[in-house]
């Protein structure tokens, strides 16, 4: 800077006017973050990953001459591709894709503030409220991108493996391979709904505890609690109402007629768990001191 | 219990016009971190186009109070504008016209310099996007623009915060501590950079450990001890005040000094290898002159010289801040 006097540019003491920021503005900014960071890939590669392994294992263990299944989609395996996408959801959806999108959602908030970068953009002309509901959005959004990742390899790889064939539904009917390859897609995104929740309180932890590790294992801590609970007899009654039961409800998708009762009811009890966390971590973040960094 | 940050929208902050309405007006400001208390009662008034010294040693409540004033924390008491806005209730919208950074400014490791300007450019608004190449040229960083920031030195983030700062065109600038860490020509430049943007009129608010760079930049300067306010006003009047030391040259210093050392008002009378020092106040020193013209002593030289901001402020700061309130030092009032 040894020539700062020399500096020509001249630099008018005047405020800068005119259209402030959207919350969209404030997203892709996030997004972008995301796509710079090594951290993101690694929850992506994850979610490719896994259903990779699953294809390679469902070869070779066709060629070694085994067979049967746990469901009525193990043993379609061979027959139509549309089925690995089915059953890697199946056994994703319980604690894999949750601790993917806890990954993203859970260090969103506490990376910034323990980087110090949180007061960085909290002194631009965005409002804590832009913020927070970009680092939502960037959050579902990448929840989302997770899923449809493992949905996309799974399919890809099925088909590759064993076609494009018709598929037998849970009702034991049978659906085109259009229809079935819709019904795919359905599916997963039905599994976003108690994904929300998962994200929900995986933002909440980020804000509160400011701290990403205790966040991201608070958040898969917590499905994983879901999951023990469950499992306590006597508690069957609460069976219901708990997160971890959503996961499933995108089976409804798959019956004929389609059972759209599970999904309507993972609507609410996912609600009960996601709106909570989003306004206490609204709540936090709008209120919190930003001493950090 | 109602949180005075979520009331309005930004949109709603009073319209106050920039300009009319102080940079930075502080009433009674407290922060209390459980039994600690960080800021006590403080009352700050920078008037537009100050170059104002926010000084004090560790722990004395300087950042905490800057980030008071940029809402990143809620006081406990007490309230700041910024131009006449509450950055508690009008939220980023109080912001409008200030920038500046808390501690070491902090920026994106991952994104190179010119990204992490585009992205503070977009949270702007605004025209801030187009003044990106502009003030990477002021603050000489457009060679290493296209270098991620995890690989940059402490000047040259320093210098990138002074980056991020200009492009909100601000007429109030807060730099906690600008200089820290800078090597000797580092600092001298970060000084001419202040004083280029002070000289453009932007106020500046320089929260500093470098005395000298105080003492060269500022104009006005509140020094804060334990939380508290303990002078706020010019610079000149707390030199001034704070105890003028002179030095005397005539034509026969030996009587010189003995009439020094019987003049009321004198203090310290000394001889030395350049002539004789002695403290007075402006009024003794006129009755000094008179007292040595009637002894028939003529005076080669007279010169007044102040104590240093140094001296001062470490008398502020510690001990029993040992300026005499008789002197004249205290905190100066504030308009209201």
């Amino acid at each position: 800077m040894s020539a700062v006097e020399t500096a020509s540019a001249p630099l008018p003491a005047r405020a800068t006017h005119g259209r402030r920021p959207s919350t969209l503005t404030a997203l892709r900014w996030e997004l972008r973050k995301l796509v710079s960071q090594k951290r993101t890939y690694l929850g992506l590669g994850l979610a490719a990953l896994f259903p990779l392994i699953f294809v390679v294992f469902e070869n070779l263990h066709q060629r070694h001459g085994h067979g049967g299944g746990l469901s009525i989609f193990s043993g379609q395996i061979t027959a139509s591709g549309l089925a690995t996408p089915v059953l890697t959801l199946e056994f994703l959806s319980a604690f894999m894709l949750p601790l993917i999108a806890s990954l993203v959602a859970g260090d969103i908030v506490a990376a910034e503030d323990g980087n110090g970068t949180l007061k960085t953009i909290l002194t631009r002309s965005v409002d804590r409220s832009q913020v927070f509901a970009a680092k939502a959005l960037a959050a579902t959004l990448y929840a989302a991108l997770a899923v449809y990742v493992s949905a996309a390899v799974a399919t890809i790889g099925g088909v590759a493996s064993w076609g494009f064939h018709p598929v037998i539904t849970l009702s034991g009917t049978t659906v085109s391979a259009p229809e079935a390859l819709l019904l795919v897609f359905a599916s997963n995104a039905m599994y976003l709904i108690p994904m929300l929740g998962v994200v929900a309180f995986g933002l909440a932890l980020s804000t509160a505890t400011r701290n990403s590790a205790a966040s991201v294992v608070g958040a898969v801590g917590f499905v994983i609690l879901l999951y023990i609970v469950a499992a306590i007899p006597g508690l069957e009654g609460i069976q219901p109402y708990l997160l971890t039961e959503q996961f499933a409800n995108w089976h409804g998708l798959l019956r004929t007629p389609t059972d759209w009762a599970p999904i309507l009811h993972s609507l609410w009890v996912c609600a009960l768990y996601a709106a909570p966390a989003l306004i206490a971590g609204y709540l936090v973040f709008l209120r919190r001191d930003v001493a950090g960094g | 219990m109602s949180d005075p940050r979520h009331a309005p929208a930004i949109d709603e902050a009073p319209p106050v016009p920039l300009g009319e309405a102080p940079p930075v007006r502080a009433r009674e400001l407290v922060k209390r971190y459980k039994e600690v208390l960080a800021v006590d009662h403080i009352d700050l008034n920078v008037r537009a186009g100050d170059v104002y010294g926010f000084l004090g040693p560790n722990g004395a409540g300087k950042t905490t109070t800057l980030r008071m004033c940029l809402g990143l924390i809620v006081p406990s008491e007490g309230k700041v504008e910024l131009f006449g806005r509450d950055p508690m209730r009008a939220g980023a919208g109080a912001l409008e016209g200030v920038a500046g950074f808390v501690e070491a400014p902090r920026f994106y490791p991952y994104l190179t310099a010119r990204k992490n300007l585009e992205l503070l450019a977009a949270l702007d608004g605004g025209d801030a996007r187009g003044r990106i190449a502009e003030v990477l040229d002021t603050v000489e960083l457009t060679p290493r623009a296209g270098h991620r920031v995890g690989g940059y030195s402490h000047g040259m983030r320093q210098r990138l915060g002074i980056a991020a700062a200009l492009l909100r065109r601000p007429r109030l600038l807060l730099l906690d501590e600008p200089a820290t860490g800078l090597d000797p020509a580092g600092m001298r430049d970060m000084r001419a950079l202040i004083r280029r943007l002070a000289e453009e009129g932007i106020t500046v608010l320089l929260s500093s450990h470098q005395l000298p760079e105080v003492q060269e930049l500022c104009d006005r300067v509140a020094i804060v001890d334990r939380g508290r306010v303990v002078y706020e006003g010019a610079l000149a009047d707390l030199r001034r005040q704070g105890g003028a030391g002179y030095r005397l040259r005539s034509t026969d210093d030996a009587r010189a000094l003995a009439i020094l050392a019987a003049q009321p008002g004198v203090e310290h009378a000394l001889a030395g290898e350049h002539g004789l020092s002695f403290q007075a106040q402006e009024r003794d020193v006129g009755a000094l002159t008179l007292a040595l013209a009637r002894e028939g002593i003529g005076i080669l030289a007279l010169t007044p010289e102040l104590a240093t901001l140094e001296d001062l402020f470490f008398r502020l700061t510690e001990g029993d801040g040992a300026i005499p309130a008789e002197q004249g030092l205290q905190r100066e009032k504030v308009a209201s």
